[in-house]
């Protein structure tokens, strides 16, 4: 009987989320806010249910009482969330909230089959994150020096940055996190943020070719400082993110590419120099040769996609426990082994989602600064889904980084959701811009926005073309 | 252009990951690493394992209290391909390990099983092996230690596979510990058909002649006059027996077997191209066969080797070992014009039902293994050794024959030998069969292997 529960609601939570992928692009072309309110609703419909499904077969395997009320703090914390930002914040992105509230969900329903504990734990760092996050809009609103305090950013980032390479703990290979009063911290989650702020405080001052090049020592000293610590996923993001920023405040492409060029150089010198690197390299070629050693998490991690297959296992049926840390880095697969390869596409879609609103609003925001950061946070964003998901799968060698919102770790966690809060301050922020655009110009604006818009930001064409 | 291109990389992501389930995903899914695979026994009955002819190979029988055991009606008759699935897994129970685990039966069955807690059958796995050909390649190498390898080459489909000495694997269990003491060195679970490295004595001659015809494009022209023995350096090769052959151009000397005229021959060869070519004919080289276990022929003639072990390569013994599994497929590979077909031996999976799930379908191994050319030549050059050489007891069947024999010398004493023999057999109202046969100091090619290549090519055409 509780076979034919799993069974079903396999294809059932397929269905419901394939559904709620479909509504994240839909809303895209709708024009009308009624329409795309609609399709709101169904989303979180679709949502709520995907959940309730998921948590009727966590209850019916393993007959604890407890998962009932675990399930019922789940909901009313998500309905506080849907509620605080329509009331507290009625132009925020629905579209963002939903996806952050669904990515959230699909990480309580993972985390409570692999690891009861560490679930109740992660919910209470959202938990409390939330309500420290629900504040971030209003700030980014009402205080208007952000982009002042440019070296302050860099200040703190190198210092923590430094203190953790010189005195962090080591966790399979990487210096990353330190521990205070039992909580351990990872800053470099953090310190992405404050580097996407200097970068963008440093780029909407001036992109002279002196400015340049100081803004890029500071930011190369960030990138060597990870790579010392050996966390190379982090070093990665940081040198991404930054070449984005670079090209987009500059438009140069020669830059863009001087910069791959730059990066691919540097990956051949440390393949070279360190051996960490060679290990991850060689487990990612041909993992099955080298199972007993380097290639078992990654293995692991394939054997549980592969058996999955595209309909999953099943919730409870596979073995995600065999891959190593499956709640933080590799999540990914478990979540594929059990709901199957179609939920994850589904998965990879609604990042992808989060990402094109994240790049959607750096393009019609006005303000150069803001513009900026939003872009940057974005493909912190995008760079990291992508660094996680391709190094479980075997596209890319794994690099060790989490899956926002879904991985297990507070600081994770806790940083995606001030990313995400700040995004949505600068929406609306955004929102404002238009409002008063709007009211300056009259009734030409409905005519003649879009055109309009094109000359002034500072993007390509094409760009724009996607952002309306 | 930063949207685009990230969007472009998350389509890759996706893109990549049906494709890693589509196509590569089997390889991890059905590795013995991957303990998933153990974890369906709690819900599904292990499947049928069947031949191609509908017999049972092995299936599950529970008892009253839902004890399962595994029963093998053959016994020994099919022990290393069908293999085992306790304390381990091999052959077919290993590769089709999974499958057998999945049950594609009725979809309301299941369910009500599912509600009374009780298991489903898993898919039955349809193997290409034929009983009776199985059977009669099972009494062709008599008691000899050794095996037989049976294939279509239009298709790669394996017919027989017999190693020996075999094991019972409804008493595997039981035996088990007498089995892996191997007092008598006897290595009773090797699947001698695709893992036995044999020296190929002269049926490495194929490959010294390929390599001689590409080189010298009049090879008809070649003429030796065979003395019973040569001599380069401080290395005499003598021909097996003592023989003069006298006379001879290159059909005669591989008909004879002249190990004069190919030791001659050899030395004369570009060791680079020859080593070359010998990859490319699946020396050195992993061969995949349906999952089952397979090891690596061995060439190590490369352009440093002195004339002495040139000698010695180009007549097949020197440090040259190949299995069985690869002496059929070159058989098979010249009796298909050259195109090499890949070896498998499931054919298909079904329901418990019957129900079609999985075919699998012939496929090229390689298109140019052999030129049309040259396999023409070596079926001419195969034909001449059953009709005037040294397989004439194949010679005045129903069938056509072609072949090459060998006798591999495979210790200090001279006068021992394995028997080989290597071909395949031709009748137009049937698919052509190739075969290899290696029985382990059985003497001469001709003495025991080529009758022992008869009986199976007879049962296969009466």
């Amino acid at each position: 009987m509780v076979n034919l529960i799993v069974e079903l609601s396999k294809y059932i939570m397929i269905i419901l989320f394939a559904g709620y992928t479909y509504e994240c692009f839909s809303v895209l072309g709708r024009k009308s806010k009624e329409k795309q309110a609609r399709i709101f609703a169904r989303q979180t419909a679709l949502m709520y249910l995907l959940h309730l499904n998921a948590y009727v077969v966590i209850f019916a395997v393993t007959q604890e009482f407890a998962q009932i009320l675990f399930y019922l703090a789940q909901v009313i914390l998500i309905t506080v969330v849907l509620n605080c930002y329509q009331i507290f914040y009625p132009k925020a992105s629905r579209l963002v909230i939903n996806n952050m509230c669904m990515l959230l969900m699909i990480g309580f329903i993972i985390l409570t089959r692999l690891n009861e504990t560490k679930a109740v734990k992660q919910f209470i760092i959202v938990t409390i994150s939330i309500i420290i996050t629900l504040l971030i809009p209003l700030l980014i609103q009402k205080l208007k020096f952000f982009h002042k305090l440019t070296w302050l950013y860099a200040a703190i980032g190198i210092l923590m940055l430094g203190i953790v390479a010189i005195a962090g703990a080591t966790s399979y290979g990487a210096k990353i996190s330190f521990t205070i009063a039992g909580i351990t911290i990872q800053p470099s989650e953090f310190i992405k943020i404050l580097f996407v702020f200097f970068i963008a405080a440093r780029f909407s001052a001036s992109v002279k070719m002196k400015d340049l090049i100081l803004t890029t020592l500071v930011a190369a000293l960030h990138v060597l400082i990870l790579v010392v610590s050996k966390d190379l996923g982090g070093a990665l993001i940081f040198f991404v993110v930054y070449l984005v920023m670079l090209y987009v405040a500059t438009r140069r492409l020669s830059y863009f590419l001087g910069g791959i060029l730059c990066g691919s150089a540097a990956s051949v010198v440390a393949y070279k120099l360190f051996s960490h690197v060679r290990v991850r390299v060689i487990a990612w070629r041909d993992p099955l040769s080298v199972i007993d050693n380097e290639g078992y998490q990654i293995c692991q991690s394939l054997f549980a996609i592969g058996t999955g297959g595209f309909f999953g296992l099943g919730l409870y049926q596979g073995m995600p426990g065999k891959i190593p840390v499956v709640e933080q880095d590799f999540v990914f697969a478990a979540i594929s082994e059990e709901m199957g390869i179609m939920f994850a596409l589904c998965l990879i879609l609604v990042c992808a989602s989060c990402f094109l609103m994240f790049l959607n609003i750096a393009m019609q925001i006005k303000n150069l600064f803001y513009k900026l950061v939003a872009l940057g946070l974005g493909t912190v964003y995008g760079f990291q889904c992508f660094l996680t998901i391709g190094g479980v799968t075997k596209f890319i060698p794994s690099t060790g980084v989490t899956l926002p919102l879904v991985s297990y770790g507070g600081s994770s966690v806790l940083s995606t959701l001030i990313i995400f809060g700040i995004i949505q301050g600068l929406y609306i922020l955004r929102e404002d811009e238009e409002n008063e655009y709007g009211s300056k110009t009259g009734k030409r604006k409905k005519q003649s926005a879009g055109k309009k818009k094109k000359k002034e930001t500072g993007f390509d064409t094409e760009f724009e073309k996607f952002s309306e | 252009m930063v949207t685009y291109l990230f969007l472009a990389i998350f389509i890759c992501l996706m893109g990549y990951m049906v494709y890693f389930q589509v196509l590569r995903s089997e390889d991890f899914i059905n590795s013995s690493y991957n303990a998933r695979q153990d974890s369906f026994q709690t819900r599904i009955t292990r499947g049928e394992i069947l031949s191609a002819d509908g017999q049972v190979l092995a299936q599950t029988n529970t008892d009253a209290e839902g004890n399962e055991t595994r029963y093998y009606p053959y016994s020994n008759l099919f022990s290393h391909v069908v293999g085992y699935t306790s304390k381990g897994k091999s052959g077919i129970e290993s590769a089709m390990n999974f499958n057998l685990l999945r049950s594609h039966s009725f979809v309301v069955e299941r369910a009500v099983n599912e509600i009374q807690n009780e298991k489903s059958m898993g898919d039955t796995v349809v193997t290409t092996l034929d009983t009776s050909l199985q059977q009669t390649a099972y009494q062709a190498l008599g008691t000899y230690q050794g095996a037989v390898i049976v294939l279509e080459p239009s298709t790669g489909k394996i017919l027989a596979m017999v190693s020996r000495p075999d094991f019972d694997p409804n008493t595997l269990e039981t035996n088990w510990d007498i089995i892996t003491a191997d007092e008598a060195g006897e290595s009773v679970l090797l699947n001698r058909a695709t893992q036995g490295l044999y020296p190929p004595g002269s049926t490495f001659k194929i490959f010294t002649t390929l390599e001689y015809m590409r080189e010298n494009p009049d090879y008809g022209s070649f003429a030796f006059q065979c003395n019973g023995s040569a001599s380069v350096d401080n290395t005499t090769i003598h021909c097996y027996g003592n023989s003069v052959h006298g006379a001879e151009d290159l059909k005669t000397a591989f008909a004879n077997s002249c190990n004069s005229a190919y030791a001659t021959i050899g030395v004369g060869l570009d060791k680079g191209s020859f080593a070359k070519l010998c990859e490319h004919l699946l020396f050195n080289k992993t061969i995949s066969a349906g999952g089952i276990e397979t090891t690596k022929s061995r060439f190590t003639l490369n352009a440093d080797s002195s004339n002495g072990l040139t000698m010695q390569t180009a007549i097949g013994q020197g440090e040259t070992l190949v299995t069985p599994l690869h002496m059929a497929l070159i058989a098979s590979a010249v009796a298909n014009e050259g195109v090499l077909m890949k070896p498998y031996v499931v054919d298909h999976t079904q329901s418990s039902e019957g129900e079609l799930v999985k075919q699998f379908e012939p496929t090229v191994y390689s298109e140019e293994f052999l030129t049309k050319e040259e396999a023409s030549a070596l079926q001419e050059y195969m034909q001449y050794v059953v009709t005037n050489g040294t397989g004439q007891k194949l010679a005045g069947a129903s069938y056509t024959a072609y072949g090459k024999t060998g006798s591999a010398e495979f210790s200090s004493d001279k006068s021992q030998s394995h028997s080989w023999f290597v071909g395949y057999a031709h009748r137009d109202d049937k698919p052509d069969i190739a075969l290899a046969v290696i029985a382990e100091g059985a003497g001469t090619g001709s003495t025991f292997a080529v009758p022992a290549a008869k009986q199976i090519f007879d049962a296969y055409y009466q």
